[in-house]
């Protein structure tokens, strides 16, 4: 598929600025400055979607990653003493280091094995009906079905421990 | 949106299309301007200028045309919510400079300017003077898909609606970045009143749009007006209607939900250390949202720029709008503020399962009538509407929690008494 010269620009400038904050999330001390660069991380991963004709898949993920978890990640960091100290390293070092090495390894061999193939097909005009179809259809119904299930719980679950004993 | 499509032939946006309307006034002011300018750079075809550019150009170009006529809303909605305000207090409102006040924004401007911009000195400096920024531009960003005109739109989404709602609620992110930097009580607990605020009532406010969105089958907010053939869906949807509004108004901070900058408790919550002009873009980003969120309600639930009369497209939008807004700031001088778990019963108690019952009530209609719903079911749904209000109203009311009188310091007594 030919990919526009517009478009190859756009996805550069989302690559690199998604990949530099993702890098300052890990690297900065200051958590609170860390979880807002993952904001970021976030939108530039929403642009990519957006030149990708996935524009449902974008706003969602503005809308879940940007919007909704991120304001409660920076909640809990605000409900957190001594922000400004940073993330003091600890005795996990070398664990951390290791487990770190081989998930780099696993993913770089995935990336290497993997066939990366360009699909032929003209990208939708609009997504949206489509997925509603595919969402809603047999084929991933039960799925769709069982994961509302499992966020269903997981809610009750929260309001139960939330609740306490006595009441 | 999808740069394939735009990269076709010399009708970049359907923005420019709407300049036609200007045609319509006798004013040949931009005539087919996108299409002009395209063939003047040389279009699509191969060795002119490559169709991006013009895109990006003709965008940013749109972009600043849409973030101007919101900014010139800006101060004159802030002038209507002080005039009003001074009427219902039985004030006159400022009325000084110029005739009847209208430079009083001005003034306000120059003011704002000039004014001593103070960083406090244990704030977080980069991230305190970002904020205004984080909280202003989604606020702008939410401009781009309202329909102003037929076919005046900026950015034709398909999943406008949505795309609004995502972008509106990363505005937060600007609060708490501002609550949090000033390093400063107040600031951050007024950060932390709005996710309890926003988280509540994101959830009653998406759901308000879906009777909407299933009425027209589209999330695009050009077929959304388009869809509202006869009648706007205020008629079809008198709950959602309710329901919407309040959300909106506690999404906006606005009074009886301004908890966030309750001034008798927080000073003036997340920007209580900010001052000049970074007060000044917060305050330009509220009364912005005030103005995107009436286009919203107007293009939802008031059928957008149609109207019963022939007037042009965007005079109905921007009346309607108008309508909104001073029904916001009658809402403000009318209500006193709610306490914060006051709060939290009417968006989970009151509002979500009003919402919940609106989209079962406005599906089962749609399945019954498929091909339209018949004019008998608007007083049907205005009564019922009533009815729901009423019951939910009274259980709220019983489940209430009874308020914890705390007697006052003795030396309140002695002033009361004297």
């Amino acid at each position: 598929m030919h990919v526009g010269t517009g478009a190859s620009i756009a996805f550069w400038i989302m690559a690199v600025v998604a990949v530099v904050s993702a890098s300052g999330v890990i690297l900065l001390k200051d958590i609170f400055r860390a979880a807002l660069l993952l904001v970021v991380s976030f939108l530039s991963i929403a642009g990519i979607f957006v030149t990708l004709n996935a524009d449902f898949i974008a706003a969602v993920q503005v809308l879940i990653y940007a919007g909704a978890i991120s304001i409660l990640l920076i909640f809990a960091i605000l409900l957190t003493r001594d922000v400004q100290e940073g993330n003091p390293s600890n005795r996990l070092k070398i664990p951390g280091m290791f487990m770190g090495a081989v998930l780099l390894t696993a993913l770089i061999v995935v990336f290497v094995n993997t066939e990366w193939r360009l699909s032929t097909e003209a990208p939708l005009d609009s997504t949206t009906a489509a997925l509603a179809d595919l969402l809603f259809s047999n084929k991933f119904v039960l799925a769709f079905e069982i994961a509302s299930v499992l966020l269903l719980a997981a809610m009750i679950g929260a309001v139960v421990l939330a609740r306490g004993e006595d009441e | 949106m999808p740069v394939d499509r735009l990269a076709t032939g010399c009708q970049p946006l359907g923005f420019w299309d709407g300049m036609g309307l200007w045609e319509q006034w006798g004013i040949n002011f931009f005539p087919r301007l996108g299409d002009t300018m395209c063939r003047a750079m040389g279009g699509a075809t191969p060795g002119g200028i490559p169709d991006w550019l013009i895109f990006a150009i003709l965008g940013l170009a749109g972009a600043f045309a849409v973030v101007n006529v919101a900014m010139l809303g800006v101060p004159y909605v802030i002038l209507l919510e002080r005039k009003l305000l001074g009427r219902f207090q039985h004030r006159v409102g400022p009325n000084r400079v110029g005739f009847f006040g209208l430079l009083q924004p001005m003034a306000d401007g120059i003011k704002l300017m000039t004014k001593e911009d103070i960083t406090p000195r244990v704030a977080d400096k980069l991230v305190f003077s970002l904020a205004p920024l984080v909280f202003v531009v989604p606020v702008l960003l939410m401009f781009a898909p309202l329909p102003w005109a037929p076919h005046a739109v900026l950015a034709d989404l398909d999943v406008g609606i949505l795309y609004i709602v995502a972008v509106t609620s990363a505005a937060e992110i600007g609060v708490f970045m501002g609550g949090w930097s000033s390093n400063n009580k107040f600031s951050l607990f007024g950060a932390m009143r709005v996710v309890a605020l926003v988280v509540s009532y994101e959830i009653p406010l998406v759901l308000a749009i879906v009777g909407v969105v299933m009425l027209t089958g589209s999330l695009n907010l050009a077929a959304i007006v388009e869809g509202q053939r006869f009648v706007p869906n205020l008629l079809w949807q008198p709950l959602g209607f309710i329901v919407f509004m309040i959300a909106v108004s506690a999404e906006l901070n606005r009074a009886p939900f301004d908890l966030l900058e309750a001034d008798s408790e927080l000073v003036s919550g997340f920007h209580t250390e900010y001052s000049g002009m970074k007060w000044g873009v917060i305050q330009i980003g509220e009364y912005a949202a005030i103005i995107g969120f009436s286009g919203i309600i107007a293009t939802l639930f008031l059928s957008g720029w149609k109207g019963p009369a022939p007037m042009p497209g965007y005079l109905w939008f921007v009346l309607k709008m108008g309508m909104i807004i001073s029904g916001f700031i009658w809402v403000r001088a009318t209500i006193p503020r709610l306490r914060v778990d006051q709060i939290m019963n009417l968006g989970w108690k009151f509002l979500l399962p009003l919402a919940l019952i609106n989209i079962f009530v406005t599906a089962g209609e749609i399945l019954a009538y498929p091909d339209g719903l018949p004019v008998w079911l608007i007083p049907v749904n205005f009564a019922f509407a009533a009815i729901v209000v009423a019951v939910a109203a009274r259980l709220l009311g019983i489940q209430g929690q009874p308020r914890q009188v705390v007697p006052a310091p003795p030396v309140f007594e002695t002033m009361a008494s004297s």
